[in-house]
């Protein structure tokens, strides 16, 4: 079912909500927590398709926030209600024209599920400067943003560690838990003493410093950071007196175990769709803490790999945080010195 | 796998990282059976997918065929393609089938089983598998000593400091107590109680982990789970199939002790047992052991068991034959279709609240669930024709096919008068919940090759329960009649008229 409402109220979207689901028989009854996205045009149907896949492992009322034209003097809100056509739950587009854009939060509040939680995701390069105290995520228990899709990856996870809440969480981490499950699986095993690491990946990804910072923390050994043609993370190496533990994926599909003293063996590694990566974030509501570990140490190390060079670099660095996405992966360059600021138009 | 020192990457908090098996071989006997074909390949394939096995994870199937391992490979691929539940990538079954191997043999060949340690070993060596073997039997049970005795006789069943051998067997265990110990002490000549792992398929770890969270996540439950507000429980696994080709294996042994022996007492355990001390399998199993004790038969089986087999009929709009007709069973098989026992716990929360359990085939639809019925109010203001059509409170958990939970109760009827009718109000773990969430097997497999045991039954719970079904198979042994009942129906008008002289009825199906 399909029910388009112009220029409408939130009053009236939902009475139609409601009247839908009488029609439907109820397909609302279940439902675990409401969804925010908070996108535009372009990012907003990957960012739909990938909730309502999401959708069939958490049931959910997914709302989503397009602002469009705010310099426009008047306000109007469009709304389009989907309902058991893709799966379980209720999708719900809110289009927002004019002043009311910067008012997204008084449209989305009546609209939550009563007493459930509430999770915001910013899909696409749209990374708010500090997603709790956002309107729109102030209003969650977790926070979802993506800084690999913002133009300056690097700086905008640095910021996103500065800004951090509990309930913040960023798609760069999800993306590597096979990567860390397949490391902490390969550790299980008996090993020696690890004396030192090495993510190699692509330039400017956020999840390799990531990945970097958390074998940091965990580890509590100097992990380095080497720069490959990609696609993504294509290496971790951890040294011991024995030898060297080595995952390698040069192709972004199967990864190659090595150990001292035992033959290679390989495994399928893939690289996550988005619907995966959302579903795995709706699994855990709870602050994640190891995530905040390693965010801060990453943005501790970078701040650090910054300041001693250039006092003005760093300067820059932080206008560049406060100016969010203006420039183009300074701070990165800083990071990765060995190599230059390329980017990829894929997704990780 | 020696725990010398924790793992640094591992951290309690991070609750995003899920256990992954350490290297190993799985060893499947009698691969070529439905089972393997249906339900274990595919699981096995579904964990690769999922990234939950280790990177040189070997699978050797053994089996009394002619096959090379491409032949083995094929099958495997082809019943992965039909069955499995995740999406096909080249790029994991690639990785999983060549570390495929296919032993042929029979099972008291005794160069078979050299063949097959000479495989594993050389797995070890090419996959780095580690010497850490699970030997999972899904063979007829009356193997299972020639099996277990080549594992000895060959070597495979000794294992060295850091390696593991862990066995696992399926249902049923035995087919009554005597049998059950015997088996029980065959398997343990070879391997000891902590690696074996006995498989009830129809017990997902994830229904009695939603069945714990339930009783004891909530406060609202516990409070009306005892004998001052239930009434009585009744625990239900109707099929509506037959005994498909299953007749070798079924036709003497029975519903009561297919079913009733592990599934419905399992569910009975973990409805009605006390809250462990801690969710580890020890105190889990404590708990479900004490609660096994405590359960009583009625003094007159006659008239608190019910038994029956399917009659030719109509089900679901086909015509099917009746048990008596179907192939390999004979005419005078008195094996029942169909059995129901009604059960009492001697305990203070539970005295006086009588468990009807029942199960059978071919009945008019496929379900599984637990009900709570409650106890009816003392005392109601409105009048009698106001709440004729109330009927007890219910609360239902829901196992299959839509796992979830069900709460009935009255309501008002809209209108002017005043009309007070049952309602049904349902939970589902999510439409499809099912769809997303681990299927029973893969749970299991990844739980043996973890060695991780909580939820697998230890012989003590297989013994308590054959200890309650022995005197009820003992009974019928003694009776010639098996009722028959219609395809496609509710089951026998005994397992009806053993309700209704406590005054009750069967929830209807």
């Amino acid at each position: 079912m399909n029910i388009d409402l112009t220029n409408t109220t939130t009053r009236r979207i939902q009475e139609a909500l409601t009247q839908a689901r009488h029609v439907m028989g109820g397909p609302a009854v279940g439902m675990v927590l409401t969804l925010i996205i908070v996108t535009d045009e372009s990012a907003q149907y990957d960012a739909v398709r990938a909730a309502t896949e999401a959708a069939r492992e958490h049931p959910c009322r997914v709302l989503t926030v397009i602002s469009r034209d705010a310099r426009g003097s008047s306000s109007r809100l469009d709304a389009e209600i989907r309902m058991g056509e893709t799966g379980p739950g209720e999708t719900v587009l809110l289009r927002m024209y004019g002043p009311l854009a910067e008012h997204a939060d008084s449209v989305v509040v009546p609209l939550l599920m009563p007493d459930t939680p509430v999770v915001t995701w910013w899909p696409g390069g749209r990374v708010p400067k500090a997603p709790a105290s956002d309107p729109l995520g102030a209003l969650a228990q977790r926070r979802v943003t993506d800084s690999y899709a913002a133009r300056d990856r690097l700086g905008t996870l640095a910021r996103l560690a500065e800004v951090y809440r509990p309930g913040d969480t960023d798609f760069a981490w999800t993306r590597i838990t096979n990567w860390r499950s397949l490391l902490a699986a390969a550790l299980d095993q008996d090993h020696d003493e690890i004396t030192g690491g090495e993510v190699s990946a692509e330039p400017d990804s956020p999840s390799a410093e990531l990945l970097a910072a958390w074998l940091e923390v965990r580890l509590g050994v100097r992990v380095v950071r080497a720069s490959s043609d990609g696609p993504g993370i294509t290496g971790v190496r951890l040294v011991t007196k024995s030898g060297d533990i080595t995952v390698s994926r040069p192709d972004g599909r199967v990864a190659t175990l090595a150990r001292p003293g035992q033959p290679d063996r390989q495994v399928s590694l893939q690289r996550r769709p988005m619907a995966d990566l959302l579903a795995e974030e709706l699994r855990r509501l709870d602050p994640d803490d190891v995530y905040q570990d390693a965010v801060t140490r990453f943005a501790k190390d970078l701040s650090a790999a910054t300041a001693p060079q250039d006092a003005k670099a760093e300067a820059e660095a932080a206008d560049r945080a406060a100016d969010k996405g203006a420039d183009k992966g300074g701070a990165a360059k800083k990071a990765a010195p060995a190599a230059p600021a390329k980017r990829s138009g894929s997704s990780k | 796998m020696t725990d010398t020192a924790p793992n640094p990457l591992r951290d309690p908090r991070d609750k995003r990282l899920p256990r992954v098996a350490g290297p190993c071989v799985l060893v499947l006997f009698g691969v070529t059976g439905d089972l393997s074909r249906k339900k274990l390949l595919p699981a096995i394939y579904d964990l690769a997918n999922r990234g939950l096995l280790p990177p040189g994870f070997s699978l050797v199937g053994f089996a009394r065929r002619d096959w090379d391992h491409q032949d083995f490979r094929q099958i495997a691929y082809e019943a992965v393609k039909e069955h499995a539940r995740t999406p096909f990538r080249e790029d994991v079954w690639e990785h999983l089938s060549e570390g495929m191997h296919f032993v042929p043999g029979e099972f008291n060949d005794p160069g078979a089983f050299d063949a097959l340690a000479m495989a594993v070993k050389e797995l070890d060596a090419s996959r780095g598998t580690g010497g850490n073997y699970a030997f999972y039997m899904s063979i007829p049970p009356k193997f299972f000593s020639t099996v277990t005795e080549q594992l000895q006789r060959s070597g495979l069943a000794d294992r060295s400091e850091n390696s593991w051998r862990r066995v696992v067997i399926e249902k049923p265990f035995g087919h009554d107590l005597k049998s059950a110990q015997e088996l029980n002490d065959i398997v343990h000549r070879v391997f000891p109680e902590e690696s074996i792992f006995r498989i009830d398929h129809y017990l997902g770890k994830e229904t009695v982990q939603n069945i714990l969270a339930l009783r004891f996540a909530n406060t609202m439950f516990e409070p009306i789970w005892n004998r001052y507000h239930v009434d009585h429980v009744q625990i239900t696994m109707a099929e509506d199939i037959g005994i498909g080709g299953r007749a070798g294996y079924y036709d003497g042994i029975g519903a009561a002790r297919d079913v009733i022996q592990n599934h419905l007492l399992q569910l009975l355990a973990l409805t009605a047992m006390e809250e462990p001390t801690s969710f580890s399998s020890e105190a889990v199993r404590a708990e479900k052991a004490k609660i096994l004790s405590q359960v009583r038969l009625p003094d007159d089986l006659s008239l608190a068991t019910a038994r029956g087999q399917y009659a030719a009929g109509w089900q679901g709009g086909v015509k099917v034959a009746g048990y008596l007709e179907e192939d390999g069973i004979p005419q005078s098989s008195t094996t029942e279709t169909y059995a129901a026992v009604k059960l009492e716990i001697d305990s203070r929360r539970w005295a006086g609240v009588p468990f009807y359990l029942r199960t059978g085939k071919r009945l008019s639809r496929r379900v599984t669930e637990v009900a709570m019925v409650f106890q009816k109010a003392p005392h109601q203001p409105f009048s009698q024709t106001d709440t004729e059509e109330l009927g007890q409170n219910a609360l239902v958990m829901r196992v299959q096919p839509d796992e979830g939970i069900t709460v009935r109760f009255g309501s008002k009827v809209p209108g002017t008068s005043m009309e007070i009718r049952d309602v049904n109000m349902d939970f589902a773990y999510g439409e499809s919940f099912t769809e997303s969430s681990p299927e029973a097997y893969e749970r299991l497999i990844l739980d043996v090759l973890i060695g991780d045991p909580p939820l697998f039954p230890r012989q003590e719970e297989v013994e308590l329960s054959w200890r309650i079904l022995d005197p009820v198979e003992e009974h019928w042994a003694s009776q010639t009649k098996v009722d028959q009942y219609k395809s496609g129906g509710y089951g026998p008008e005994s397992s009806d008229a053993m309700m209704a002289r406590d005054g009750r009825v069967w929830r209807r199906l």
